[in-house]
C-alpha cells in the first residue's frame, strides 16, 4: 500500500533529495566559487573584462563540444581516447578540401572524417569485442599519424572567409560563433540524453549491460552509434579549431582527450557508466577554462599552472565523489 | 604457516574430527540455527542435508571461521573453541571447497594451489618450479591428471573443482567441506570426484558433503545429518534412511496451504507454444507444449538445464537443434528483441544482475523493454511512461513513495516486482519466470504467486521455474520435470494432489521430490 508508506518515506525522500541535488549540483556551486574567487582576486588584472570572459568561452568551446559527446560515451560505459587526434585530423582534411572545393567540400569532408573514424572504432569495439580503451588508444596514434602524413606536418592555410566566420572565427553581433556552437551542441546533447529513447538506451547499457540485453535493447548497436557520434563531434571540434586559426594543423587537439574526460567527470558523469549530465560536462569544461585563465592572469609560470590545475581538479573530483558514495 | 601436530592423529582410530555442540545463530530476528549438534569422524563422508535456508551454509561458515555462533562449542580434534577464526580453522586442517569457484582464472593451476603460501627460493623469490612440482605431486596422490602449468580459465569445471581440492590438500587440510560439488559437473567428472572422495576417506580424512541430489548421498555418504528451519531433525548412518524417509525429514510439513491454490485451471486446449527436441550447446533434448491460460511448472535439480531452456526460448542462448512453434507457426528466436516481438517475456533468475539497472529509478527500469513504444516520436513520451509506471506500482503494490526512487533503495521483493512489472508493460502472451521468489520475503512471495494465477486467468501462458516444490505445485497447472536438458516427465497437478497410490505417508511436494530424485537418477 503506497499510501501508508508515504509519511515515513517522504522524510527519507527529503534527505535523499538534498543529497542527490548536492551531488548533481556540486559542479555549479564549484564553478561559481572559482569564478567569484578569481573575480575578487584578479579584477585588477582584467579577469572580469568582457573581452577576457569571451576569450575564455572561445578557448573552452572545443573542449566543451567534445565533452558533450564524451558524456554520452562515458554514460554508455565506454571511453574514447581518439577524440583529440580526430580533431587534428579533421582540421587537416577540412582545410585541404576547402582549398579544393570551397567551404561546402570542407564541411562535408571534415564530418566524413569523423564518421569514418567513428565507424572503425565502433566496428572494432562491437564486432571484434576489443575494449574501447584499446581501439581508441590505437586510433589516436593512427589518426594523428595520418594527419601528419597527408599534411607533410605543415599547417594548411584556410583562405575562405565564410568558413572561418561560421566555424569559430566570427561573431554574431557581440556573441562569438564558438559560443553559439557550444550552446547548440550542448542543447542537442542534453535533450538526446535526457529526453529520447536513444538516451535511455545509452544509460541502460552503461548502467547494466546484462539487464539491458535481457530487456531486448540492441546493446552493440547503441555502443556503435555512441562511438560514431563521439568521432563526428570531435571532427566538428577540429573544424572549429581550423576556423579559429584559419588553418588545419595536425597538432590541433593534442591532449584534449584528457581535458575532455576531466570536464565530464567534474560535471558529475560516472567513469563507470549509467549516470551523467551534459550540462554538468559543459560547466566542467568552462571551469577548467576559467582556472587556466585565472592561473595565467595570476602570472604563474606554465610549470606552476600545470601543478595548480592538477591539484584543483583532484580537489573538485574528490568533493563531487564524496556525495556519490553510499 | 606450520600446522600444529594435531594432524598426526589421523589414520587408524576413527576419532572424531569435529564436534559441534549446541550451536545457535540468529540474523536479526531470524534464527538460522537453534541448538544444533553436528559431528563428523575421520574416515567418514558425512552428508549435511536440508532445503535452502535450513542452516547448512551457516554450519559451513561457522566451521570455516568466517561466522561466529551466538552459542555453543566447537571441538576440533579434541581442542575446544567457542568460535573460530579463518586462521584457526585453516591451521587446524579445515578446508572448504567452494560452490562458487574461488580460483583466480588468470593464474595457473600451480599458482592457485599455492596462492598466498608460495614456496620461496633462497633469494626470496617465488619458486615456480617447486610450485609446479608440488602441485603435480598432490595431483598424483589424488590419482587425477591436471596440468599444473595450465591456466585455470582453460580448465573444465571438473578440473577446476579438482584444483580447489588440491589447494585445500596443499594446506594440509584433513577435514574437507564440499558444498554442492557436482552441480556443474558432467557424469564422468562426477565419477572421478567420487573416486577421489573415497580415496581421501580411505586415507582417513573427514569429509562434509552438501548436496541436493539424494542419489549421490546414497552412493557416497556414510552418514547423514538433516536440518530443517535451523533445527537438527535427524543424524544417523546412511543405512538408517530410505529415500522416502530422508525426503520427509528434509521437507517436513507444507509451509504453504496448497488447498488455497487447488483451484480451477484456466488452461484451454489451444497450443500457444510447442518446443520440439530443443538442444543447446551443452546438449539436451527438451520437448513440451504450453497452452493458453496455463501455468507450466518447470522442476529439476540444480544444473538440470531449466535456466538454459528459458534462455534458449528468449533468444539469449543459441538453439543448436530443434524447433519452436508459436500458435502452430515455426519461429526463429535469435535475440531477445525477436522474442519480445513474439510477445514473450523473461523474468530472469538474477534480478540484480540481469533484471535491473540498480542505480536507475523504478520508472526508468520499467521503460527499458518498451522504449520503442514510448519513443515513437523524437522525444520520449514521459506522460505515458509515468502513467504506465504508476499503474504497475499500484497493480503490483510495489512499496515505494514515488516512481523516481532508485531500484536499489527497495527490498528484494519489491525489486522483483519491478522486473515483473517491466515485462508486464510489454503485454506479453507468454511469460517465463525463472526462480521469481528466490530470496524474497514471504508476503511478496504470496503476492507473486497470486499474480501469476491472475495472469493465467486473463489468458496468458506462464512457464514457472522454481526449486521450491511447494510453491511450484501451488501455482502450476502441470509440472514438467527436467534432468540433463530433457523433460523426463510431465505431471498434472491434480494427480499430485489426489495421489493415493504409492507411499501414502508422503505429501504432494514430498511425492514430487521423490519423482524428481528418481528422474535425475535415470537420466
Amino acid at each position: 500500500m503506497p499510501e501508508t508508506a508515504l509519511p515515513a518515506a517522504s522524510n527519507q525522500g527529503i534527505v535523499n533529495l538534498v543529497r542527490r541535488s548536492w551531488r548533481q549540483n556540486i559542479i555549479y556551486f564549484g564553478f561559481i566559487a572559482v569564478f567569484v574567487f578569481f573575480a575578487l582576486t584578479l579584477h585588477e588584472r582584467g579577469f572580469l573584462d568582457p573581452n577576457n570572459i569571451l576569450n575564455i568561452a572561445r578557448q573552452t568551446a572545443m573542449i566543451a563540444v567534445m565533452a558533450v559527446a564524451m558524456t554520452l560515451v562515458l554514460c554508455s560505459g565506454e571511453i574514447d581516447l581518439s577524440i583529440g587526434a580526430v580533431a587534428g585530423l579533421a582540421s587537416v582534411t577540412a582545410a585541404m578540401a576547402i582549398a579544393w572545393g570551397g567551404w561546402p567540400a570542407g564541411v562535408a569532408v571534415g564530418l566524413l572524417t569523423g564518421l569514418i573514424v567513428g565507424a572503425i572504432n565502433g566496428v572494432l569495439s562491437t564486432r571484434l569485442a576489443i575494449p574501447t580503451f584499446l581501439t581508441t588508444l590505437a586510433m589516436m596514434g593512427i589518426a594523428r599519424g595520418v594527419a601528419m602524413w597527408i599534411s607533410s606536418t605543415a599547417a594548411i592555410p584556410i583562405l575562405n572567409r565564410p568558413y572561418s566566420a561560421f566555424f569559430g572565427g566570427g561573431n554574431l553581433g557581440v556573441v562569438p560563433s564558438l559560443l553559439i556552437w557550444m550552446v547548440l551542441v550542448g542543447a542537442v546533447g542534453h535533450v538526446a540524453l535526457r529526453r529520447t529513447r536513444f538516451g535511455r538506451q545509452i544509460l541502460a547499457v552503461g548502467g547494466n549491460v546484462v539487464a539491458a540485453r535481457y530487456s531486448g535493447i540492441p546493446t552493440a548497436k547503441i555502443k556503435f552509434w555512441v562511438l560514431v557520434i563521439s568521432s563526428v563531434t570531435a571532427a566538428l571540434a577540429g573544424m572549429l579549431y581550423a576556423g579559429r586559426l584559419q588553418s588545419g594543423r595536425f597538432q590541433l587537439g593534442e591532449g584534449d582527450e584528457l581535458s575532455v574526460i576531466a570536464a565530464a567527470v567534474l560535471g558529475g558523469t560516472s567513469l563507470f557508466g549509467g549516470r551523467g549530465s551534459v550540462t554538468g560536462s559543459i560547466i566542467g569544461a568552462l571551469m577548467i577554462g576559467v582556472i587556466n585563465n585565472g592561473l595565467i592572469l595570476m602570472g604563474l609560470e606554465y610549470s606552476q599552472q600545470l601543478i595548480a590545475r592538477g591539484i584543483i581538479i583532484i580537489l573538485a573530483v574528490a568533493v563531487s565523489q564524496a556525495g556519490t558514495r553510499n | 604457516m606450520s600446522a600444529p601436530g594435531a594432524i598426526r592423529q589421523e589414520n587408524d582410530s576413527p576419532g572424531i574430527a569435529v564436534d559441534m555442540i549446541g550451536i545457535s545463530k540468529a540474523f536479526g530476528g531470524v534464527k538460522a540455527l537453534r541448538d544444533v549438534d553436528f559431528s563428523v569422524r575421520f574416515g567418514e563422508i558425512h552428508a549435511l542435508l536440508g532445503e535452502n535456508g535450513a542452516g547448512k551454509s551457516t554450519i559451513l561458515k561457522i566451521l570455516r571461521g568466517v561466522m561466529n555462533p551466538d552459542a555453543g562449542q566447537i571441538v576440533i580434534k579434541g581442542e575446544t573453541f567457542s568460535r573460530l577464526t579463518s586462521r584457526i580453522a585453516r591451521d587446524r586442517g579445515i578446508g572448504m571447497i567452494f560452490q562458487e569457484m574461488s580460483l583466480v582464472p588468470t593464474l595457473t593451476v600451480a599458482q592457485n594451489v599455492f596462492l598466498a603460501g608460495e614456496p620461496l627460493t633462497a633469494a626470496g623469490l617465488i619458486d615456480d618450479g617447486a610450485m609446479r612440482a608440488g602441485t603435480a605431486r598432490i595431483f598424483a596422490e589424488m590419482g587425477v591428471s591436471v596440468d599444473p602449468a595450465a591456466l585455470v580459465s582453460d580448465l573444465s569445471t571438473g578440473q577446476q573443482q579438482l584444483t580447489e581440492i588440491a589447494k585445500a590438500l596443499s594446506q594440509k587440510a584433513d577435514i574437507l567441506m564440499l558444498d554442492e560439488p557436482t552441480s556443474a559437473l558432467t557424469g564422468s567428472e562426477v565419477a572421478i570426484l567420487f573416486q577421489l572422495l573415497r580415496r581421501l576417506k580411505a586415507e582417513g580424512k573427514a569429509i562434509v558433503y552438501v548436496s541436493h541430489r539424494m542419489d549421490e548421498i546414497f552412493k557416497i555418504a556414510d552418514a547423514a545429518t538433516v536440518l530443517r528451519d535451523g533445527r537438527l531433525i535427524d543424524s544417523r548412518p546412511i543405512g538408517g534412511y530410505t529415500l522416502a524417509t530422508l525426503i520427509i525429514d528434509i521437507m517436513g510439513k507444507a509451509t504453504l496451504d496448497l488447498s488455497a491454490f487447488a483451484t480451477k485451471s484456466a488452461a484451454s486446449k489451444e497450443e500457444i507454444l510447442a518446443a520440439r527436441n530443443l538442444a543447446s550447446r551443452r546438449g539436451g533434448n527438451a520437448s513440451f507444449v504450453l497452452h493458453r491460460g496455463e501455468v507450466l511448472g518447470l522442476a529439476g535439480l540444480l544444473g538440470s538445464g531449466r535456466t538454459r531452456l528459458a534462455r534458449m526460448l528468449f533468444g539469449l542462448e543459441p538453439i543448436v537443434s530443434g524447433t519452436v512453434a508459436i500458435k502452430g507457426q515455426n519461429v526463429v528466436i535469435g535475440s531477445p528483441e525477436a522474442a519480445k516481438a513474439l510477445k514473450m517475456a523473461l523474468v530472469p533468475e538474477d534480478r540484480r544482475r540481469e533484471g535491473l539497472v540498480l542505480q536507475h529509478s523504478i520508472e526508468e527500469n520499467i521503460q527499458l523493454p518498451i522504449l520503442k513504444r514510448l519513443g515513437r516520436s523524437i522525444f520520449l513520451d514521459r506522460a505515458r511512461s509515468r502513467a504506465i509506471a504508476d499503474t504497475l506500482i499500484r497493480q503490483l503494490s510495489i512499496k515505494t513513495s514515488r516512481r523516481s526512487a532508485a531500484a536499489n533503495s527497495l527490498s528484494g521483493g519489491n525489486q522483483q516486482k519491478i522486473v515483473i512489472g517491466k515485462w508486464l508493460a510489454t503485454q506479453p502472451n507468454i511469460l517465463i519466470l525463472d526462480e521469481p521468489t528466490a530470496g524474497i520475503d514471504i508476503g511478496s512471495k504470496g503476492e507473486i504467486l497470486r499474480l501469476v494465477r491472475e495472469l493465467a486467468a486473463e489468458g496468458k501462458s506462464v512457464i514457472f521455474i522454481s526449486s521450491e516444490l511447494t510453491e511450484l505445485i501451488a501455482v502450476s497447472d502441470r509440472i514438467a520435470l527436467m534432468a540433463e536438458g530433457r523433460i523426463v516427465q510431465t505431471i498434472e497437478k491434480s494427480s499430485l494432489l489426489d495421489r493415493q497410490d504409492g507411499n501414502a505417508d508422503l505429501s504432494a511436494e514430498q511425492t514430487l521430490q521423490l519423482i524428481l530424485q528418481k528422474g535425475a537418477q535415470h537420466a
